[in-house]
């Protein structure tokens, strides 16, 4: 079992025709991902990599029963996607897309608020359930089945303990990258809540970074309603304050969203954390015996 | 990007903002030349891309426009934090009664534009923050329906704002509100804007951060940035792609991903080196952007050793591999290296480096041992 993607997905994704879209939906489609539909405007009735190709995904959702979206659109057009695709009930819209405008996103959220969709990212890896699905660009093959769940504001640092867990022989249920911008669709809190309720993750865990205060946030969280024990790391110890290290949410602004600050805050509710990605495997190997 | 008082103060005022008579200058006689031009007392001020100006000695009034010239003599060529002050403001000076902070920021977690105010301004809203956090006013705004008139008095009468002032001070509020919305602003900050004698508001200092990530809409915000804010290695990276901020330490970092660069510094800290840089060369990147990102690093006399660390993912370890030797043929440099490449195509990567007697790594851990053994002379 899982969160959000698996076996009931049916995934259009949006910008299936660009170089990027094209190649993350073949690797998709190996993975066993059920990709039904794919949009481009303009390209209606054609077909790629055998799915069929639709103007608006409105019509990918009358046609072939779309459930869930991702968007590889460049980023001056993905507000508009990301909007298109909560209009046409898209319940799960995952944005790989990064350089968003803030502003944009700002505009995107409040939208979103009204609608039932839920977003993941923008500038994210997507999500993975290993043996169901992959809606995602990760490298699939360092996952495994298992009982951590996973969730991180990074893409390539996910990777990196998502391979050691697997050394270690600790399969995942989910791995979700939120991804690094300001504004993102779904936060720490939204994630450890859909873990805490899934019967099969037992372990979480959280990997964050410098910049705004979502993990000390996520750690009043845990510590009120969390049962499940929380491993984490977060980056950015030697990071300078006032530079933005490459994430336009990674910056130390005014004192505040330091490394520290942040270790602080989930160290005094229980979460061990870890001084090298590593580290975590270890030890959530500890934890679960 | 950041902007300079004189361009934020230009902008606001643009959107009905007021603020006082004034003109940049670069030499002591430009700036005696405005001063006489202005009349009365007159306020000189570095123009520099970092905050505390006032503190640093860098804003001065000046009397007369003999003051003005001796003042500017002394701030042209200060140097404040870092920065050498190139230009000054020569503002008319105002006869402050009150000074006040109104600024607008992204709320990360309601993910709206909020206001910032509070009657106690002219110090660092940081610092009042901090130590009287009840003397400040948050106001979300709605970015779909914007600033409404209502949204604008409530926030004067909270500032203790009364009569005359209130009309004046909406016409402020949502003017610096457009300004940030059509600028595509993360940032945009009036402090002080003060009472004067004649009971008017006026924004005497100005401050406005742009999102980088909007700028391809705003050629003209784009043509006003100044090569001081970034180092020159910063600018080379920035038009090549590459997301580089420059550290201090010895080690150069060479990494695909922004959180695992981030954690490769904090490695080859806790192995006990200093990181040279942040790089993120990004997802698929090909040769030429390594070698583009290799010389940017190898252009610090600091750096001992480079680490290069990739996970693969949409970035292919063989492409990444043929990048480095590729780089290193053009990029001629005795400088120890060593690459830690894994996920997709890393075999096929490492058989590349080994063939070539490029010494690799096979988890970061081990990477950066040898990286910090390499900057401290020991052969790895
Ligand atoms: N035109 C002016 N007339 C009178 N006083 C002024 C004027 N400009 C600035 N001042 C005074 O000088 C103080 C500092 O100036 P200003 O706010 O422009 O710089 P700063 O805040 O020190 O610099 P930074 O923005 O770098 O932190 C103001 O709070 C105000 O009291
Ligand atoms: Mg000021």
């Amino acid at each position: 079992m899982s969160i959000l993607v698996g076996k009931d997905t049916r995934l259009v994704v949006q910008g299936i025709t660009g170089r990027e879209g094209n190649f993350h939906t073949q690797q998709m489609i190996e993975y066993g991902t059920n990709v039904v539909a794919g949009v481009t405007p303009g390209k209606g009735g054609e077909w790629t990599l055998g799915v069929p190709v639709f103007d608006t995904v409105k019509e990918a959702v009358e046609t072939q029963g779309a459930n869930t979206s991702i968007i590889y659109v460049p980023a001056r057009f993905a507000a508009d996607a990301i909007m298109e695709a909560a209009d046409a009930g898209i319940e799960l819209i995952v944005c790989i897309t990064e350089g968003i405008p803030v502003l944009d996103m700002a505009r995107v959220r409040t939208f979103l608020d009204q609608k039932d969709a839920r977003l993941i990212g923008p500038n994210c890896p997507g999500l993975i359930s290993p043996g169901e699905a992959k809606v995602g660009i990760m490298p699939a093959h360092i996952h495994k089945p298992g009982k951590v769940g996973l969730v991180s504001r990074s893409g390539t640092l996910t990777y990196e303990v998502v391979q050691a867990l697997t050394d270690l022989d600790l399969g995942q249920s989910t791995a979700i990258g939120i991804g690094g911008d300001p504004i993102i669709g779904t936060n720490f809190i939204d994630v450890l809540k859909l873990f805490e309720a899934d019967p099969d993750t037992e372990h979480v865990v959280l990997i964050g970074e410098i910049g705004g205060t979502a993990e000390q946030k996520a750690a009043e969280y845990i510590a009120k309603h969390m049962s499940k024990p929380v491993t984490s790391f977060i980056a950015g110890r030697t990071a300078p304050p006032g530079k933005r290290m490459g994430h336009a949410g990674a910056i130390i602004q005014g004192g505040e969203g330091t490394a520290a600050e942040k270790i602080a805050a989930l160290e005094a509710v229980g979460v061990k954390v870890a001084t090298l990605p590593t580290e975590v495997a270890e030890l959530v190997k500890a934890s679960m015996g | 990007m950041k902007l300079h008082e004189y361009q934020s103060k230009r902008i606001f005022a643009q959107y009905g903002v007021p603020i006082p008579n004034g003109e940049v200058a670069t030499t002591p006689a430009e700036a005696k030349a405005i001063a006489e031009k202005l009349g009365g007392r007159v306020v000189v001020k570095s123009q520099v891309l970092v905050g505390g100006r006032g503190k640093a000695g860098g804003v001065k009034l000046a009397n007369n426009p003999a003051e003005a010239e001796a003042v500017a003599q002394k701030i042209l060529g200060m140097d404040i934090k870092g920065l050498t002050v190139e230009k000054v403001l020569v503002d008319e000076a105002a006869d402050i009664k009150q000074e006040i902070y109104l600024g607008i920021v992204i709320d990360r977690a309601i993910h709206k534009p909020v206001f910032i105010a509070s009657s106690e301004g002219g110090v660092e809203i940081e610092i009042v923050a901090k130590e009287n956090p009840d003397a400040i006013i948050h106001l979300p705004i709605d970015p779909l329906l914007g600033m409404q008139d209502f949204q604008a008095r409530n926030l004067a009468f909270d500032l203790g704002l009364r009569g005359k002032l209130i009309n004046q001070f909406v016409k402020i509020a949502k003017g610096l509100y457009q300004a940030f919305i059509n600028s595509d602003a993360s940032l945009a900050e009036i402090n002080p804007l003060v009472v004067t004698g004649e009971g008017k508001l006026l924004a005497v200092d100005g401050k406005m951060l742009l999102d980088d990530n909007a700028l391809y809409r705003h050629p003209d915000l784009e043509a006003m940035r100044d090569r001081q804010e970034e180092d020159e290695s910063e600018r080379i990276a920035r038009e090549a792609g590459l997301s580089f901020v420059k550290l201090d330490g010895e080690i150069g970092c060479m990494v695909n991903g922004a959180g695992l660069a981030m954690a490769t510094m904090d490695i080859v800290k806790h192995y006990g080196a200093e990181p040279a840089n942040f790089l993120d060369i990004g997802g698929g990147a090909k040769a030429e952007k390594v070698a583009t990102a290799l010389r940017i690093i190898l252009a610090d006399p600091k750096v001992k050793a480079v680490l290069f660390n990739i996970f693969g993912g949409i970035t292919r370890g063989d492409e990444v591999a043929n990048g480095i030797l590729q780089a290193l043929e053009e990029v001629k440099t005795d400088i120890p290296m060593v690459a830690r490449l894994v996920g997709t195509n890393e075999a096929e990567g490492r058989a590349i480096l080994q063939a070539a007697n490029f010494p690799s790594a096979s988890s970061l851990g081990e990477a950066a041992q040898m990286a910090v053994a390499m900057a401290k002379g020991e052969q790895a």
